[in-house]
């Protein structure tokens, strides 16, 4: 096979071939070529970024009827270099009353926190960072970090918007971990197995055809856990100014903008990987190029939903947002998690396993808009008649 | 096994590695003149008045507290989810018991008004 067919076996081929050489003892020739696969897969996820966010701005451009960026290089490409210049070159300003110390690490466990996921994402039938046993909980575990460094951020900068930031990251990234990890559990019961690597392989049928409700809450609060319109109490501008991060200048405060656009394409590649069958489509397993084309393509249906929701929706209230959580999405995910599991074990191997499948998914949706629709009709009916005030009125 | 764990090991610092390059190049590169004014805390803004540290509501601590029982019930039940193919039908409705009895601890919360942003 040529370079085209498996460009990544080609390269570590010729590697292992300049290091043969040396005679190097067998330690340090794993140890090498593991340091040469983790610099490719954490460079590949930062500079994915630079690419994202000239992407993001130019969709949300036309959402919003504008043109985005088209000054800096053909249709605005160099946009994003040009922003890093400018990060790069500003004054970095630490308050004197600031923890220093978590004040500087916060915005690098930041990124740490979203790059530690793209180990273990497959990107092809043979490109994969590593394949743990238990993928899935590794990355709910390093995604906690996301979480950490907020509160970070927001209790070091010594400032009160952006503790308030801190508080509600805690109270909001917390909530929405629980149907995320709950939603995390449906393709683990279908595939049997947490390796990201046997999730991928056991999707001869996507599973977004067998649970299409679990895919969708799971984007909702994944998208959430990011911390993005309309959810992005933690650094609602009207508020609070600029959250946890309001204290930030500079590249750490770069840092931080570059953490959120990679986490959210992140949602948009574990979405991809999750439920709709990762790198698999045809031709994937003889050129491994094309099932990364493959999985790109179907992470851009997560990330293209995320920025639409960014760009329709305002922003939520908190008491809103976490009742929406608690008693809408929690409830929810569980009875999803209940039905999946039992008819999963009834049907998984005959004929009828798909239909019962999405009927299972019908009641579930019917039933919980109905019970949205009767506890809009009680708050309606409580609702007291609007009644005509003075306009101006001293408190 | 233990080179995936290596893989991960590796991967661990040089993802520390490389935010922080940014960061240091730009120590070398941007210009550094601080002052008394500068270093205040929310510089462009009003002076603060008091302490920043200060006690916080209640009710963001309620919340984590019923994130912690679900967090743990999650890790009680991925074990169930990954031996599922082999699990016999009477140990998926063991699991299922498992779950509702957390419904109803959810339920608990909610009468109890834990849920409430009050």
């Amino acid at each position: 096979m040529g370079f085209l067919g498996d460009p990544i076996k080609f390269i570590g081929d010729w590697l292992k071939s300049l290091i043969a050489p040396l005679n190097l003892p067998p330690v340090w020739e794993t140890f090498l070529s593991t340091l040469t696969s983790v610099i490719a897969v954490a460079s590949f996820g930062l500079l994915i970024v630079i690419f994202l966010i000239w992407v993001e701005r130019k969709v949300a451009a036309r959402f919003q009827d504008r043109l985005g960026p088209n000054r800096a290089g053909k249709y605005g490409l160099l946009q994003t270099f040009a922003d890093m210049v400018k990060l790069i070159t500003k004054e970095d300003t630490t308050p004197e009353t600031a923890d220093k110390v978590v004040f500087n690490i916060a915005p690098v466990l930041s990124v740490v926190s979203v790059l530690l996921i793209w180990a273990v994402v497959p990107f092809a039938p043979t490109w994969f960072g590593t394949d743990i046993n238990v993928g899935v909980l590794y990355i709910a575990a390093v995604g906690s970090f996301g979480i950490l460094s907020i509160l970070m951020a927001g209790w070091s900068s010594n400032n009160k918007y952006a503790l308030l930031g801190a508080f509600r990251a805690v109270a909001q990234l917390i909530s929405y971990e629980v149907p995320m990890l709950i939603m995390l559990m449906v393709p683990v019961l279908l595939a049997s197995s947490m390796g990201m690597v046997d999730i991928v392989a056991r999707q001869d049928m996507w599973f977004i055809v067998v649970a299409p409700l679990a895919a969708v809450v799971f984007l909702i609060s994944a998208i959430a856990e990011v911390g993005r319109t309309p959810f992005d109490l933690l650094e609602a501008e009207s508020e609070i100014v600029a959250g946890f991060h309001t204290e930030y200048s500079g590249m750490k405060f770069g840092m931080f903008f570059a953490a959120e656009f990679l986490h959210i394409f992140t949602v948009g590649v574990l979405f991809a990987i999750l439920f709709m069958g990762g790198w698999r489509g045809p031709g994937a397993e003889q050129f491994p190029l094309l099932g990364m084309v493959y999985l790109m393509a179907k992470s851009t249906v997560g990330y293209f939903i995320a920025i639409w929701m960014r760009s329709t929706l305002p922003r939520i209230r908190i008491d809103h947002m976490l009742a929406f959580n608690w008693k809408f999405l929690v409830p929810l995910s569980l009875a999803i998690l209940i039905v999946t599991a039992i008819l999963h074990k009834l049907f998984a191997a005959t004929t009828l396993y798909i239909p019962a499948m999405l009927v299972g998914n019908l009641v579930i949706f019917l039933a919980s808009l109905g019970a949205l629709r009767a506890v809009a009709q009680r708050q309606r009916k409580q609702r007291k008649p609007f009644k005509k005030r003075p306009v101006a009125k001293a408190a | 096994m233990l080179d995936n764990w290596l893989f991960i090991g590796i991967f661990i610092s040089i993802a520390a590695v490389f935010p922080l390059l940014p960061i240091v190049i730009a120590r070398f590169l941007a210009p550094r003149r601080p002052s008394l004014a500068k270093q205040e805390t929310y510089e462009c803004g009003m002076e603060t008045v008091g302490d920043t540290w200060v006690q916080f509501k209640v009710q963001y601590y309620i919340y984590a507290l019923v994130f912690l029982i679900f967090d743990i019930e999650t890790v009680f039940l991925y074990p169930w989810a990954v031996a599922f193919d082999v699990l016999p039908l009477f140990a998926v409705f063991e699991g299922v018991l498992f779950i509702l009895i957390l419904v109803a601890g959810l339920a608990y919360a909610w009468r109890k008004g834990a849920l409430e942003w009050a």
